[in-house]
């Protein structure tokens, strides 16, 4: 095999040579104006978003659709603004809470599964598993009626414990896929050295553990973000989260339609998942890639 | 013997006492609210007074006699299609087109995966807005765009026709997930060996035969997880038609149905009995690829 290719290299270089009459460069062209096309496709929900939210009321109706404002406005936003904010403060004590409780479980799951493994680990990591892609209407009506017995039904707690349980499962994976690149000789050393389950979790496992707290903090804070699903079978007025405000505002029943309030409302409630992502979107990659189950 | 056993189980013991709070979570959440639930699928109480008999199963069957059921079958199977096909096809062609480097390359990445950080219900508003059914002189959205750009002919109802519009309901799905697949597709073209390529190139094979003999069957692990992570997202699509078309009955889909029948219909019977050949569907995609992952994992 190596011989080949060592074989193989001068001739494969002499091919190309061969082939290269300007074909490469033009093949190269043709796949970047291709991207590009498709780059500017998937950029139009954007425009129209920006360009929306910008506009005042009179000017975002049909006749000036996909043009730019005339006069920027910020109406559309201070209206989103006074609309959301319940639903945003929600959001913010739901996704910031159940997060880096998820985390928190996630991390010592992982830590026990790979490196303090018990008979049977396996099996419960696959049962875990599953319970990652269940549909979560197969568990919402009794678990409404769960939680008005725990009386949390409609409430911010009610929910955050909602996320946090079936987050286990993801987080679970993350943190136990990242801990099998810790080498077990340093965690023997530790256990030789007399320390016990938590203490080589504090003094070994913890330090280096930054990356999977980012990528799980990230995956979990955008998921309860986006979630509405749980927040419309489990919240109450109260407690409903950001997309929930969002959908009752731009309901299709409305009378007049107010676009740019529409448009403002859905960038805002989406601009801390897109600042994240903007931000941290290697980590963001990550826990993508985790959720195909692969490390 | 008995002394050896038990140290070895003092070995073990911490680990499994500290996962034991996430066990009894998932086993009560997860497990044991399914076997509730097919308790109340099975329960034939189709109102919120009747206490829970036991029906035998019979509502599985009679479900299928429900005006507004077959419907919603048949469009989350369009759906499936359109959306799984489409996601698959078009972020396999993104990554093919990106494989062997291009400029501004982790711009474009960018570009096509940003929409995952949005949620079905901000990206429905302005999908609803872009796949307004008004024809061009009175439209919104795309078909005025088309209008504008000589392309009237492609002007249509969208999601508001009866026999296609699950189709059309679709696209925001595929432009929310296409980046997804393409990362997938992008890692996986870069874990092929170069010595792979290489070889073939070696014994005389052309470009296009060395991605159809060497990449392309490489590939085919990254096709199954795609699907399978496609295939249960699609099935399970709630937040999407609830943010475009809330719930009429020109986009019913068993997940809308699940909630229609709880909170407008007051049936929990119905509502667990959906909610249960959801879990079924999601699970004979699923199962047999987690056991296949696991498997795998173990041989590595």
């Amino acid at each position: 095999m190596s011989a080949q290719t060592s074989v193989g290299k001068p001739m494969a270089g002499a091919g190309a040579r061969r082939r290269v009459p300007a074909r490469p460069q033009v093949l190269r062209g043709v796949r970047f104006a291709v991207l590009l096309a498709f780059a500017v496709v998937f950029l139009i929900p954007v425009y129209v978003l920006v360009v929306t939210s910008f506009k005042s009321l009179q000017e975002a109706d049909p006749s000036t659709a996909w043009s730019l404002p005339r006069d920027w406005s910020a109406d559309g936003w201070r209206a989103a603004w006074e609309a959301l904010r319940p639903g945003l403060e929600n959001s913010v004590k739901i996704a910031v809470s159940g997060s880096l409780i998820s985390a928190a479980l996630g991390s010592l799951n992982g830590y026990v599964l790979s490196k303090w493994r018990f008979p049977g680990a396996d099996a419960v990591f696959t049962l875990f598993l599953f319970g990652m892609f269940i549909p979560y209407q197969a568990v919402m009506i009794p678990l409404a009626g769960m939680l008005t017995d725990l009386e949390l039904a409609g409430t911010v707690r009610g929910l955050v414990l909602a996320h946090v349980v079936y987050g286990i499962p993801i987080c679970t994976l993350i943190f136990r896929n990242y801990y099998v690149t810790v080498p077990d000789e340093l965690i023997e050393a530790a256990r030789v050295d007399g320390a016990g389950l938590l203490r080589t979790y504090r003094s070994i496992v913890l330090p280096v553990s930054g990356p999977a707290f980012a990528v799980t903090l990230i995956w979990q804070f955008t998921s309860m973000w986006n979630d509405f699903l749980f927040a419309v079978f489990l919240g109450a007025p109260d407690s409903w989260p950001v997309t929930v405000m969002l959908n009752n505002t731009a309901g299709s029943g409305a009378v007049a339609v107010q676009y740019n309030q529409q448009m403002a409302s859905a960038l805002l409630a989406s601009l801390p998942t897109l600042l994240v992502y903007l931000l941290l979107g290697r980590f963001f990659m990550r826990g993508l890639m985790a959720g195909a189950l692969k490390g | 013997m008995a002394t050896l056993r038990l140290g070895r189980s003092r070995r073990w013991l911490p680990g499994l006492l500290l996962v034991s709070p996430s066990i009894v979570a998932i086993g009560v959440f997860v497990y044991g609210l399914i076997a509730w639930n097919t308790r109340v699928a099975v329960s034939g109480s189709h109102d919120e007074v009747t206490p829970y008999g036991f029906d035998k199963g019979r509502n599985f069957a009679d479900l299928w006699s429900d005006p507004s059921w077959p419907p919603a079958v048949r469009h989350a199977l369009l759906f499936t299609v359109v959306f799984v096909g489409g996601a698959l096809l078009l972020g396999a062609f993104l990554a093919f087109l990106m494989e062997k480097g291009i400029q501004a390359e982790a711009g474009f990445r960018a570009v096509y995966l940003f929409p995952m950080a949005i949620s079905f219900i901000a990206s429905g508003v302005v999908w609803r807005w872009l796949m307004n059914p008004a024809p061009p002189e009175r439209a919104v959205g795309l078909n005025q765009l088309f209008d504008r750009i000589g392309l009237g002919a492609l002007a249509n109802d969208w999601w508001q026709n009866p026999s296609w519009g699950m189709a059309a309901m679709a696209v925001p799905a595929i432009w929310q997930m296409t980046g997804y697949v393409m990362a997938l597709y992008l890692a996986g073209f870069r874990g092929v060996p170069d010595d792979l390529r290489e070889a073939a190139r070696v014994d005389g094979a052309s470009e296009w035969q060395v991605y159809r003999y060497v990449v392309f069957p490489q590939l085919r692990p990254v096709t199954l997880s795609a699907l399978i992570i496609l295939g249960h997202i699609s099935l399970k699509v709630f937040d999407l038609i609830m943010a475009i078309a809330g719930k009429q009955i020109i986009t019913y889909v068993p997940a809308i149905a699940t909630y229609v029948e709880v909170f407008d219909r007051h049936d929990p019977a119905n509502g667990a009995t959906i909610a249960t050949y959801l879990l079924l569907a999601v699970a004979l995609l699923v199962v047999p690829y987690l056991v296949w992952s696991v498997r795998a994992e173990r041989d590595r």
